[in-house]
């Protein structure tokens, strides 16, 4: 069974259903055994950082998200999921976050160079993008490089660790696009959004032992 | 790199279709999620529902329409269409929307805007904007908005000489007397994550989108516009992109009818140099 986390942020619904749709059992929860008892763990969510950072710490969940990335079972971070592993986010002032994962979270806004967009790009980076694996990553398994995923924020990842990159992705600059870390995974975009290639991602994931 | 969006949209009214879809082997025309679970197939990158459902008492219909969908479909989901409460937002992200258009709602309350972006992120509020462009002479409408006094800058004063346009709500329907190009970037200020701009000029026109407008909205704000209104043909949806310098293309129609699959429409865009995802 995977324990998708329900901290009253993000798309719960569609992360379940996806899961499903490959074949996996999957159940919405907040409570905190059921994340501990779970084969593996998704951390989904959409919205700010602060908020989400807010709605882990009041449902009582982050001890249970660190005893998860603990044990050794498989972990999947999903956009916010991603961001909220690492030290802190520049989102409305420095937020510290989970502190799994060393490096900072920080926005589009001001980093991308004038001369690379010609004009100002779009923020959010919202659409279906290009992924370039960096690392064997199992989850990537069956997956061509370069395929196409959805997007859609305003923020992303910096990660001290070089090691820790799976796949990066171009928006005026090249950002950090996907994480792998021993039992760590995690998502920029939303695999639960991106079709075919998203769904094989899921599958991959649910087969991880 | 970001590909451009290509989006069908589906006029759904009580739970079903309208305005005929003439997909080959669909059991019933009808039903939005097997129309959904079509365009998918056919490589979509998102999808819009627009609900004209009138009567209060069968609104709740779209939200079985949109979790039906998202039961089956796994590609972003955007509902229009009378959502008008913090709840009404609620409701269609928990049924499985993973944004929302708001649009008369927003005009008559603009800090509406505000307060669901803040509770939902930008991310998932999408601002609708219906305008059509201002005659050499302003017709008269009077400031019946009662927050105009708050924000007068918002209204279109006098008649100018270069093109103003003008935001309307109910379906094109009901004149506000609001510049369209300033209405686009309060909503941005307010926490709007995407601009659906509809020139009431164009749509159904089939004459392509109204590319001074876009382009003028899509350079006033930072945030992603989708141009909507009068695509009749590919080079239209080109023109879009190009010269209405729009991040993403929607249109009804000619996807509904069959003049072009997705697949034929990207391939085309392709061909024209336009990153799109195949």
């Amino acid at each position: 069974m995977i324990a998708v986390i329900d901290y009253g942020m993000g798309n719960l619904r569609s992360v379940q259903k996806a899961l499903e749709a490959v074949g996996a059992r999957a159940v919405v929860t907040r409570k905190p055994a059921e994340i501990l008892s779970a084969s593996s763990v998704v951390l989904p969510g959409v919205g700010a950082f602060k908020d989400c950072m807010a709605n882990l710490c009041q449902f009582g969940l982050v001890d249970a998200v660190h005893k998860s990335i603990q044990s050794g079972k498989p972990f999947l971070g999903i956009c916010l999921g991603l961001q909220l592993l690492f030290h802190q986010s520049q989102e409305f002032g420095q937020v510290p976050g989970l502190e799994v994962l060393p490096g900072d979270v920080v926005g589009f806004a001001g980093k991308i160079p004038d001369s690379v967009s010609g004009s100002a790009l779009k923020i959010p980076h919202m659409g279906w993008n290009t992924v370039q694996v960096k690392k064997n990553n199992p989850l990537f398994k069956s997956i061509p490089d370069n395929s196409y995923f959805y997007f859609v924020h305003s923020y992303f990842v910096v990660p001290e660790r070089s090691d820790d990159i799976a796949t990066t992705t171009e928006y005026g600059i090249e950002f950090v696009s996907s994480i792998h870390h021993e039992n760590i995974y995690a998502f920029q975009f939303h695999p639960e959004k991106s079709q075919k290639l998203g769904s094989t991602l899921l599958k991959n994931f649910s087969e991880l032992q | 790199m970001l590909a451009k969006r290509i989006i069908p949209c589906l006029d759904v009214k009580d739970g079903r279709v309208v305005k005929g879809v003439q997909f080959v082997n669909l059991r019933d025309a009808g039903d939005p999620v097997e129309i959904a679970a079509a365009y998918e197939k056919e490589g979509a990158d998102e999808l819009t529902f627009l609900d004209i459902t009138a009567s209060h008492e069968k609104r709740d219909t779209i939200l079985d329409v949109v979790a039906h969908t998202a039961e089956k479909v796994f590609m972003p989901l955007t509902v229009g269409g009378g959502v008008r409460t913090i709840e009404d937002i609620r409701n269609l992200l928990k049924a499985g929307a993973d944004k929302v258009a708001i649009n008369t709602a927003a005009v008559h309350n603009p800090e509406f805007v505000g307060q669901a972006a803040k509770r939902f992120g930008s991310q998932c509020i999408v601002v609708a904007i219906d305008a059509k462009q201002v005659d050499a002479e302003l017709s008269k409408t009077p400031p019946t908005l009662d927050w105009h006094d708050h924000h007068p800058d918002l209204f279109i004063t006098e008649s100018v000489n270069s093109p103003v346009w003008q935001v309307f709500t109910h379906g094109g329907r009901n004149p506000t007397g609001i510049d369209a190009v300033k209405w686009a970037k309060q909503m941005e200020a307010f926490g709007a994550g995407e601009i659906l701009l509809t020139s009431m000029d164009r749509d159904g026109t089939k004459t392509g989108y109204d590319l001074a407008l876009n382009r003028t909205v899509s350079e006033a704000v930072g945030v992603p516009v989708i141009a909507s209104g009068g695509a009749g043909t590919l080079e239209h949806l080109y023109e879009g992109i190009v010269e209405g310098k729009a991040d993403a293309v929607l249109a009804a129609s000619i996807f509904h009818f069959k003049e072009f699959t997705i697949g034929e429409t990207k391939l085309y865009l392709k061909s024209k140099n336009i990153t799109v995802r195949i």
